[in-house]
This record gives structure tokens, C-alpha cells and sequence, in this order.
């Protein structure tokens, strides 16, 4: 009965977005709004009305998409002072993560006591870096860690990020989903991690995409929200980019590719097609769209070709927490392992740094 | 620069390769390189030296000597001894030597990269993983192809001493292509490397001393350009494959006429790169940087010429606009540079005085200009605002230097794209399948791409057509290049007829054999005829005697039947079914006609006869059955091998067998797709003109087949001249041949010239087959990456 009931309701959200499609949709004029806290420069991404022609013609070249992939790490070359000091930026773009089913309140505080301090003072101190303030980004979790992060994260520069709309797969009833962003919100989340529902791209129903985006957004309210597509769901790089450009258009801040919990999460190539619709974007309106690459990225080497890749496709202005973020959770034990081998000449082993 | 200020620029690092290893190489070898004949290096005292210089700095890298003559001969000498054994040795013995030669380049690719950047200016990540694992791949591929030659060429042989002469920018890649196949197919080598680029090849020799080969399989002579004239045009040498510009690709056509020698010729080109507006732009941007501003632009098949539809012609040149700020002009040997130096002072010279004085005629230039300002390094540049008939449009630069148009319509970019002396290479940009299938094949080129530019690899031929040369190289048709039919026997001559005047006979009507030209018969236009007689030395009919203008007409006939050319193999076949069908129709009045002409049995008449019937249908036959491969290279897509018909196919007849040899020329075109113009035997040309009421009653459209008679070696000389023939197949005398070649040195035709008498028509081994569907096809290989 129960599954009755939601196709019942789902039929009835997709008949009103039939009517909506006979309508032009307008968007509120809206003040540009500046990010929460006041940090970033950027013009706040307010959404577009919704325009079929931006995503009729989409086409990704997968082939071409992946020799360019490969060219990345080989082309660009991140050593010594410089791989440090990229890796001492990719710190700051993390948003440390645990999304676990046995995640506690301790677990979350010793997270959070990471995210503060990402880097061990002793080491901060050998590269001389002591000057700059190094947390990371954001720290992300489930909306009943809230509370015990929030605690945990007083006074901190580290932004409160939560997981929502039914993660991972998005397939709780549309109320449930609105209101769990206003849960978050209001216990404290600046940033909200929503996902789409992935059928609207592979039925072709980007109305529907664009219509629950926007309303999440709504919902969202000052807090900032990321859009995860699940790339690795979505069946190719065509609709990858169509349902970037969907999200960009609904008014998202970020878009991420990946839950983590998909059988295939962040890859390069999706990543890459992403930063090409979002370079679009931003060449078409002026707004500056944040990127998130979740799900896999565990290592220095792989993060570090990401950031070439941002790079060279988005610019120098892209490669900063505003604009972009790396979801992953032992991703900083491989940083600071590279950093002690840069400071000391000697590779470091894990257990002498301490535990996320 | 402090951690502080790196994190607050997250740059790039420069992390230049050493170069230590390679230094002390050439230290090893005193900084002074020699020949390299009969496995030793022959080194004068007081030979003329050339420097070879890092282009990026001008550091000298080591001296270079200068082959002498008398080195020449000793290296060609050497070549030729060593040859028969090194055929001698079989497959497997060469696949062993070519098969170490992979392994030990394998075990120095740091090295070798290096040495290549070194001397030629490319950045160290072309040099490393485009280059040198190219090269590594060619010797692996033609390990396998030296294994299974005794099964899979059994019916040919070895030319004998291959000449090769290689340019500057792809100085180890070059000889890989060049001595690969030549090795594999059991030739011996007679090589020559670019003055500005020797270092690898030397290099290369000394891994050829610990690999194996035989003293003399492999010889490297040094020097500049009259080196390579004087190999080429080399008495001891059966074979010249030369890649380089177009012009002295033709001076060494010229300078080899009437040699007998089998010729490649890998020369310039303005390909075309053809991007729809359904394509994915920034594919197409990509696409771009790997090939006008690879290797600093300095490839023969770079897409220099942007065709791109009007539509989206804007964003796309904004979209490059930006891209190019983004690639790194420096330091060759920084692993982070994507574009080094130019090969020379000289070669800057060039490209920017083509550039400014071009300008002078128009155009818009955007230049990026990051890194490097001091040296021999061209920006990368882009330019626009220039149609068609702008020189920059059509000569090749050979730098950085990309030129783009529009197109309003797809019929009109496969215009554009064919308006070019050249036919290198081409690439399609479409998401649209049917759209890029359909115009890959209509693009005038050797190599296309569709979504991709400047792939390459050891299983897929390579090569042009038009100016751009002829030949391929890789993959199997590339291997025909180094050998020929083992049964080509000397030329024997006809013995001469002495004509007797004989009154005209009352027992039949006059006839009068017309030329055959648009399907019509036509008389000649000088309105002069020549005799022809029979075997006992009576006349036999009147001909007309062709000019100029009778050609010009033939050849426009010709041009015109192009749907021939677009017509399936099943239609064709049909054709020449039906033809055989009405000649069989005509035995015995071909028997007689043959027995009187020729002045053979009865018997042997009907054998010709018979074996002429046989050919056709095996040309019918082969007709929808001949089909050009898909290649295996290692890449997520297929490389199609298209056999394409070459055109417009002028064929000088031999004279023996008249009416056997004159089907054996045209089936087996006319089957390809070709249309012909046939200039039949001198002796017997009444005999391919008494084929025209066959020919008119068998279907066979109109311009097809074309016949002017008259005197073969002038005919033979007006068509090598005609810019709109695309080939020519020729048997004649050496003089005649000789003509042909210099003649068509102009517009570089392709042709397939023979001694009268070289070979047996009745032998289906020798008359007809594989050999000959060869030469009235060129293949064409289509790239095409998939994956959604």
C-alpha cells in the first residue's frame, strides 16, 4: 500500500509539472545575495529560467573528454615547493566527511577536532607556514550528527555541512525531503548537500529537475547548497552535462558529482564535463558556480590532477573553497603524509598522524 | 619563492628534465658522429662537418660528417651485399633483429626522449610519450609482420636496397616508419637523417651494433639536402621512401625518372579540420591543441586549416582564444611546456615572415604569447578574417599557425576542404554519426579523423594523395611498399612488322575506328589517322591519330562519369558481367581477328579469347569483394582501411596480348570504381576500338571508359601533364616510362609504370588479381574514437 501511495503522489507532482510546463516559469527578481559570513566575493548563483534550447544540443564526446583527461597529470608538472603548497590549498577545500550508519557524536567531535586542525602543528611550524590560518573547508555529515558537530565546531572558520533530501538515493516522499533541509538549517548547517532524483534526468524530465532543484534551493534559504548529480548514475557524459546545466540553472551553488555510496563515484571525466558546463554557465550569466568532487579521491597524486584539471579548465579563481571542494574522508592523511615527506625528505607513516 | 607565496599562486612548477645522461652520451662519443656503413662507423678526419644545435638555446650538441660520395657508394655497396642474405635469414630470423631493436629502445626511453628534445626544440612530454613509444610500437608491429610474411606475402619478394631520407620534425619516429617495414620485408637500408636533427639516428645505430642486425641491413649516411639528392637518385638503389616537403619530394620524382625505381612519397600538406556545429566544441578546441599546436606545428598532417560552420563559428574562436593562453611556450625539456621551439632560427624565420607578409594581405591575428620570448619559439596564433584564396589559406606554414574560415552548408565545407593542392589528412567534428560518416569518405586525403586529430599508430597506413604524395605507411598496405611480385621477369621486346602496301580490299565495307570518348565515337580532332597492319604485314585499319585536345576532351569525359566512382560494387559487378556476356557473343570474329593480327594459331586465339572472358568475370567478381579492413590499433574506436577509387585513370596499354592485355587494365579499374582513358598498343590499337560497340551495348555509363589512339609515348606524355588525372598506369619503353615519370612529377600522380613485357597475361598470377586492384585503388583510413 505504502508504494501505492508514493506512485499516487508522484503522479500527482508530475501532472502539476505538466501544467508548469505550459507556463513560463519567472524567477523572483532577487537581490544579489552575498555568501553567509560574508567571505567570498562571488555573486550568488540565483537560478535562470528554465530554457530547453540550453540543453537540447548538449553533446559530450567521451572519447575526446578522456584524452584530455589523460593529459592532465603528465602535462603539468606539481613538485616540491609547489605540490606543497598545492597540498596545503587542497586542505582548505576538503570537506571532511563521515557518512556512515555507525556514526556517533564521538566520532563526529574527533572529526570535527581534525577539521579544525588539519595539520600538526610541529609540521605547520618545519614548512614555515605558520602564518596561515590551515582548516579545512567544511566538515559533512548525516542531519543527526548536527548537534555534535555544530558543538564541536564552535568558534571555528570550519563550515557545518549536511547531507539531505533522503541521501543517498533521493527516493523519500518530496515533503520529507523539503523539510529535512529546513531541519538542517535550522540546527545550524550552512551548507546543504542535496541529491536529484536521478530518474527525472534518465526519463528526460528536466522540468521536473529543474522545478525540484529550485524548490530545494528555496528551501535552502542562506545556506549554501550543493546539487549531487551522481554522475555514476546517470548513464552517460550527454546527461551529465544536461543535468549540470539544469542545476545551474534551478539556482545551485555547487554541483558535486557523487554521493560516495554510488558504485561508481567521482571520476575525471565526469568532473571534467561538469567544469565545462560550469564554465558555460559562468561565461552565459557572470555567476561563478562551485564544483565538488566526492566519493574516491583519496590520495594526493589523484587530488592534485583534479586540481590541474580545474585549473586549466576554470582558472586559478576556482581552486578555492568557495568555489570548490573535494568530499573525502582519508584524502587528509595522505596530504599531511606527503607534507611531512616534503618538510623531512623521509616518508611518514600513518599512525603518527593523528586519526580523523 | 617562499611555501607562503606558492600557495597563494598555485603555480605550476618548471621541472626540467635532465639532460646529464644524454650529455655524457655525446661526451662518450666525443661530440662528433660519423657514417654508419656495414655495421661500423666510418669517420674522416677532414670531412666537411655540419653542427647540430639545441634549438632552444644553441648549444652545440656534437658535429656531424658529411657523406662523401665515395661513402655513398660504400654504403649502397654495402646495402646490396648484405642484402640476400638478410632475405635469405626468413621471418623469423628478421622478426628476432626487430624484435630487439623494440626491447633495447625500450630499455633507453628516458635517453632517447631526451636526446630528441635536444635537438629538435619539442617538449620532452611529445618527445616521451608521444614519440618514442610510437616508435617502440612500429618496431614491435613489424616484429610480427617480418614472423608472418612467408604466409601472408608469399607471392612477393623484396625490392632489394631501400633509399630513405627523413625530415626534422619527427627525427627518430621518422626512421621507425622508414626502417620498420623496409627490415621486416627483407630490404637493406641506405638511410639518411635531416642535418638539423642526426643525434637519435645515431643513436640508433649504436643499438642496431647490440641488437644484431647484420653488418650493412642497416646503413646511416649524413648530410644535408644534395645528400639526399644523391642517394635518391643513386644507381644502386631499387627503392626511395622520402618524407618532406612537397618540393623536393618532386625534384626527387624528377631526378629518379626512368630508374625503375619504386618511389614513396610522404610530403606537405593544409589539412583541413571540419567542425559542424553539432559538434562538441570543446572536443573540437582539444582536438586543435593536439594538432596544430602539436610539435609546435611542425607536422606534416596538422589541421591548419579550421573549417567551421558559420553558426558557431564565434564561439568557437573565442573558445580557442582563451584555450591558447592557457598553453605553455618554454623550455623544451620543462615537463610542463606544450610548445617548445622550432626546429631553426631559419624555420622562425620562415614561419613569421610568411605570417607578416601574409597579414599584409588581410587577415585578423590573435597571438598568446607566455613564457619564452628570446629563441626560436612561435606562439601559438590564430588567424582569421581570410577566405579561401589568402596564401595563408593555402600554403602550408609549418609553425604554430592556425587559419579558419567558414562554412555555410556541408556540401559547402567538403568544398572548401577539397580546395587544396594537398590531400594529407583531415578531420571531421560532428556528434552526428551520419553526418561524419558521410563526409569522411567525400574529403580528398589519405587519413581522416572524425573526432580526433593526429592519431597514429604502426597498424594503420598513413599517407596522402594529390601533392601530399603517394605510398602509405603502416599497417598492411604499407608493407607493398617495400615489396614487389616475385615473378617480374626482364623485358623481352616484340619483334617489328614490316608493313607491305596492299590494295584496299572490295570484299568489305570500309571501316572507320573512331576514338571513344563520353560513351560517343568521335574523330580525332587534328584529323590525322595512322596505319596499323596485320601480322603478315598488311594493313589492318586506320586510326586516328591523337592530340592534345583529343586528351583534354577524354579526360573531362572522364571527370564528368564521377558517379561511377560513387557506385556500388554489386551495380559494377553487374556491368562487367554483362559485358563479358556480349563479347563471348563475338568469338569467333575475335578469334580471327586476333589470329590475323597477331599472327597466332587458331588455338592460342582462342585461349586469349577465353582467358580475356576469364578476367572479366574475375573483375566482376572481385567487384563487391574487395574490401579494405578495419585495422587493430590499440585505442577504443575503428580504423577503417577504405580502398578508394584513385580517379581519373589514364592507362598506356602494352602491346602484346592486345585484346587480353586491354581488359586486363580496364576490368580491373573500371571494377575499383575508376574511369578510365586508354591509350591502347600502338600495333594493335584497332583492337580496343573494335571493343567499343561491346563497350556501348553492355551498360557501361558514358565517360567511363575512354579510348584515344594514336602515338602512345606523346598521349602517354600529355596525360602525365594533366593536372585532372589522378593516375596512371604505364607499359612502355623506358623512354616512354622515363616521360611519364618527370613529366608527372608536376602535380605528383600516382603511377605504376612497367617495362614492356613484364609479365606473362595468360598467367592469372601475373595478369590479373590483388596486385592490380592495388594500384587502381588508394587507401583511405578513417579514425573513429567511440564511446558515450
Amino acid at each position: 500500500m505504502k508504494t501505492n501511495k508514493l506512485n499516487t503522489e508522484d503522479s500527482i507532482i508530475n501532472k502539476k509539472f505538466a501544467e508548469d510546463d505550459k507556463k513560463v516559469i519567472s524567477y523572483p527578481k532577487m537581490e544579489v545575495e552575498n555568501y553567509p559570513n560574508g567571505e567570498s566575493n562571488i555573486k550568488r548563483n540565483l537560478g535562470v529560467e528554465f530554457q530547453k534550447g540550453k540543453i537540447a544540443n548538449i553533446s559530450i564526446n567521451r572519447s575526446a573528454i578522456e584524452r584530455r583527461c589523460a593529459n592532465y597529470g603528465v602535462r603539468r608538472s606539481i613538485k616540491k615547493q609547489q605540490q606543497a603548497a598545492w597540498l596545503l590549498k587542497a586542505i582548505t577545500l576538503i570537506d571532511l566527511t563521515t557518512l556512515s550508519g555507525d556514526d556517533t557524536e564521538a566520532r563526529v567531535r574527533r572529526l570535527c577536532s581534525k577539521a579544525k586542525q588539519p595539520l600538526n602543528p610541529n609540521l605547520k611550524k618545519d614548512l614555515a607556514v605558520e602564518s596561515l590560518e590551515i582548516s579545512v573547508a567544511a566538515v559533512c555529515v548525516y542531519h543527526d550528527m548536527l548537534n555534535a558537530a555544530n558543538k564541536a565546531l564552535k568558534d571555528s572558520e570550519v563550515k557545518l555541512a549536511a547531507v539531505s533530501t533522503g541521501f543517498p538515493a533521493g527516493l523519500s516522499p518530496l515533503p520529507l525531503r523539503m523539510q529535512e533541509i529546513e531541519y538542517s538549517v535550522s540546527s545550524g548547517a550552512d551548507e546543504i548537500d542535496i541529491v536529484i532524483s536521478r530518474r527525472h534526468v534518465l526519463e528526460g524530465n528536466w522540468k521536473a529537475l529543474y522545478k525540484e532543484v529550485k524548490d530545494f534551493r528555496e528551501k535552502c534559504g542562506t545556506a549554501l547548497m550543493k546539487t549531487i548529480l551522481a554522475t555514476g548514475e546517470l548513464g552517460n557524459l550527454s546527461n551529465i552535462a544536461k543535468a549540470s546545466q539544469v542545476c545551474m540553472m534551478a539556482g545551485a551553488d555547487f554541483i558535486k558529482t557523487s554521493t560516495g555510496k554510488e558504485p561508481v563515484n567521482a571520476t575525471l571525466p565526469a568532473s571534467l564535463v561538469m567544469a565545462r558546463m560550469i564554465r558555460n554557465f559562468y561565461e552565459e550569466t557572470g555567476c561563478r558556480i562551485g564544483f565538488k568532487a566526492a566519493g574516491g579521491i583519496s590520495d594526493s597524486k589523484t587530488a592534485l590532477v583534479y586540481m590541474t584539471m580545474i585549473k586549466e579548465e576554470l582558472g586559478r579563481r576556482w581552486l578555492e573553497p568557495d568555489l570548490f571542494r573535494f568530499g573525502a574522508s582519508s584524502l587528509l592523511g595522505d596530504i599531511e603524509r606527503q607534507l611531512d615527506h616534503f618538510s623531512s625528505g623521509y616518508y611518514s607513516a600513518s599512525y603518527r598522524h593523528p586519526l580523523t | 619563492m617562499s611555501l607562503l607565496k606558492s600557495f597563494e599562486q598555485l603555480d605550476y612548477s618548471q621541472a626540467l628534465e635532465s639532460s646529464t645522461e644524454a650529455q655524457k652520451w655525446l661526451e662518450k662519443h666525443g661530440r662528433r658522429f660519423g657514417q654508419f656503413i656495414n655495421g661500423k662507423f666510418d669517420n674522416r678526419k677532414n670531412a666537411e662537418l655540419i653542427a647540430s644545435n639545441n634549438p632552444s638555446n644553441g648549444e652545440l650538441l656534437a658535429h656531424i660528417e658529411v657523406a662523401n660520395s665515395s661513402q655513398l657508394d660504400a654504403a649502397v655497396a654495402t646495402a646490396r651485399k648484405a642484402q640476400p642474405k638478410w632475405q635469405a635469414l626468413g621471418g623469423h630470423g628478421r622478426a628476432k633483429v626487430l624484435y630487439a631493436l623494440a626491447r633495447l629502445l625500450q630499455k633507453h626511453t628516458r635517453l632517447t626522449a631526451v636526446l630528441e628534445t635536444l635537438d629538435n626544440g619539442k617538449p620532452i612530454r611529445e618527445s616521451r610519450d608521444i614519440d618514442i613509444p610510437l616508435v617502440i610500437r612500429h618496431f614491435y608491429h613489424h616484429a610480427g609482420w617480418a614472423q608472418l610474411q612467408e604466409q601472408e606475402f608469399s607471392s612477393y619478394e623484396p625490392i632489394g636496397v631501400a633509399a630513405q631520407i627523413v625530415p626534422w620534425n619527427f627525427p627518430l619516429l621518422m626512421l621507425a616508419w622508414k626502417i620498420a617495414p623496409a627490415m621486416a620485408m627483407g630490404n637493406t637500408i641506405v638511410f639518411k637523417s635531416a642535418e638539423q636533427t642526426p643525434i637519435t639516428a645515431m643513436f640508433f645505430a649504436h643499438l642496431c651494433e647490440q641488437a644484431g642486425v647484420p653488418p650493412g641491413v642497416v646503413n646511416i649516411v649524413n648530410g644535408a639536402g644534395d645528400v639526399g639528392a644523391s642517394l635518391a637518385a643513386h644507381k644502386g638503389v631499387d627503392k626511395v621512401a622520402f618524407t618532406g616537403s612537397t618540393a623536393v619530394g618532386r625534384s626527387i620524382r624528377q631526378s629518379t625518372a626512368g630508374q625503375g625505381k619504386k618511389l614513396t612519397l610522404e610530403l606537405g600538406g593544409k589539412s583541413a579540420f571540419v567542425v559542424f556545429e553539432d559538434a562538441d566544441l570543446d572536443a573540437a578546441v582539444e582536438g586543435l591543441v593536439d594538432s596544430i599546436w602539436f610539435n609546435q606545428g611542425e607536422v606534416c598532417c596538422a589541421g591548419s586549416r579550421l573549417l567551421v560552420q558559420a553558426k558557431v563559428a564565434d564561439k568557437l574562436h573565442s573558445k580557442i582564444k582563451k584555450r591558447i593562453q592557457k598553453l605553455r611556450l618554454g623550455l623544451p625539456l620543462d615537463k610542463s611546456t606544450d610548445l617548445g621551439s622550432l626546429v631553426s632560427q631559419t624555420q622562425y624565420q620562415r614561419v613569421d615572415q610568411m605570417v607578416q607578409q601574409g597579414l599584409q594581405q588581410g587577415g585578423e591575428l590573435f597571438q598568446a604569447y607566455d613564457g619564452q620570448s628570446e629563441g626560436n619559439y612561435y606562439p601559438p596564433s590564430l588567424i582569421t578574417e581570410i577566405d579561401a584564396s589568402h596564401p595563408l589559406a593555402q600554403e602550408e606554414i609549418f609553425g604554430p599557425v592556425l587559419v579558419s574560415m567558414t562554412f555555410r552548408t556541408q556540401t559547402e565545407a567538403v568544398a572548401l576542404a577539397n580546395n587544396s593542392r594537398y590531400g594529407l589528412a583531415a578531420s571531421v567534428w560532428s556528434e552526428n554519426i551520419n553526418r561524419a560518416m558521410d563526409v569522411a569518405p567525400k574529403l580528398k586525403a589519405g587519413v581522416i579523423w572524425i573526432n580526433c586529430h593526429n592519431q597514429f599508430d604502426a597498424s594503420c597506413g598513413f599517407g596522402g594523395v594529390r601533392e601530399s604524395g603517394f605510398g602509405r605507411e603502416g599497417g598492411k598496405e604499407g608493407l607493398f611498399e617495400y615489396l614487389k611480385p616475385k615473378f617480374l621477369t626482364p623485358s623481352k621486346s616484340l619483334k617489328p612488322v614490316t608493313a607491305k602496301q596492299q590494295p584496299s580490299s572490295n570484299e568489305t565495307i570500309d571501316r572507320t575506328l573512331k576514338f571513344y570518348i563520353g560513351g560517343k565515337q568521335v574523330r580525332p580532332d587534328g584529323g590525322h589517322s595512322i596505319a596499323t597492319y596485320k601480322a603478315d604485314g598488311s594493313l589492318a585499319s586506320l586510326v586516328g591519330s591523337g592530340n592534345r585536345k583529343d586528351i583534354r576532351n577524354a579526360v573531362s569525359a572522364a571527370i564528368k562519369a564521377n558517379s561511377w566512382s560513387n557506385q556500388n560494387g554489386h551495380v559494377r559487378a553487374q556491368i562487367i558481367y554483362f559485358l563479358a556476356e556480349n563479347l563471348a557473343l563475338r568469338e569467333s570474329e575475335w578469334i580471327k581477328r586476333l589470329q590475323d593480327l597477331c599472327g597466332i594459331t587458331k588455338k592460342e586465339a582462342k585461349t586469349e579469347f577465353n582467358a580475356s572472358l576469364s578476367r572479366l568475370f574475375s573483375y566482376a567478381a572481385w567487384s563487391d569483394k574487395y574490401d579494405g579492413a578495419v585495422h587493430n590499433a590499440p585505442y577504443r574506436g575503428v580504423t577503417m582501411a577504405l580502398p578508394e577509387a584513385i580517379g581519373v585513370l589514364a592507362q598506356i596499354a602494352p602491346e602484346e596480348k592486345p585484346l587480353l592485355s586491354t581488359i586486363s587494365l580496364i576490368a580491373p579499374a573500371i571494377a575499383m570504381g575508376n574511369r578510365v582513358v586508354l591509350i591502347p598498343s600502338q600495333r594493335y590499337a584497332g583492337v580496343a576500338l573494335e571493343l567499343v560497340q561491346t563497350l556501348e551495348t553492355s551498360d557501361i555509363p558514358p565517360g567511363v571508359i575512354n579510348i584515344v589512339t594514336g602515338n602512345k609515348s606523346e598521349l602517354a606524355d600529355q596525360l602525365a601533364g594533366h593536372a585532372e588525372v589522378d593516375g596512371i598506369w604505364c607499359w612502355s619503353d623506358d623512354e616512354t616510362v622515363a616521360k611519364v615519370e618527370t613529366t608527372s612529377a608536376a602535380d605528383l600522380k600516382r603511377l605504376w609504370v612497367h617495362q614492356e613485357g613484364d609479365r606473362d597475361w595468360l598467367d592469372p598470377q601475373q595478369g590479373e588479381g590483388l596486385e592490380f586492384l592495388r594500384n587502381a585503388t588508394e587507401v583511405k583510413n578513417i579514425w573513429t574514437p567511440y564511446g558515450d
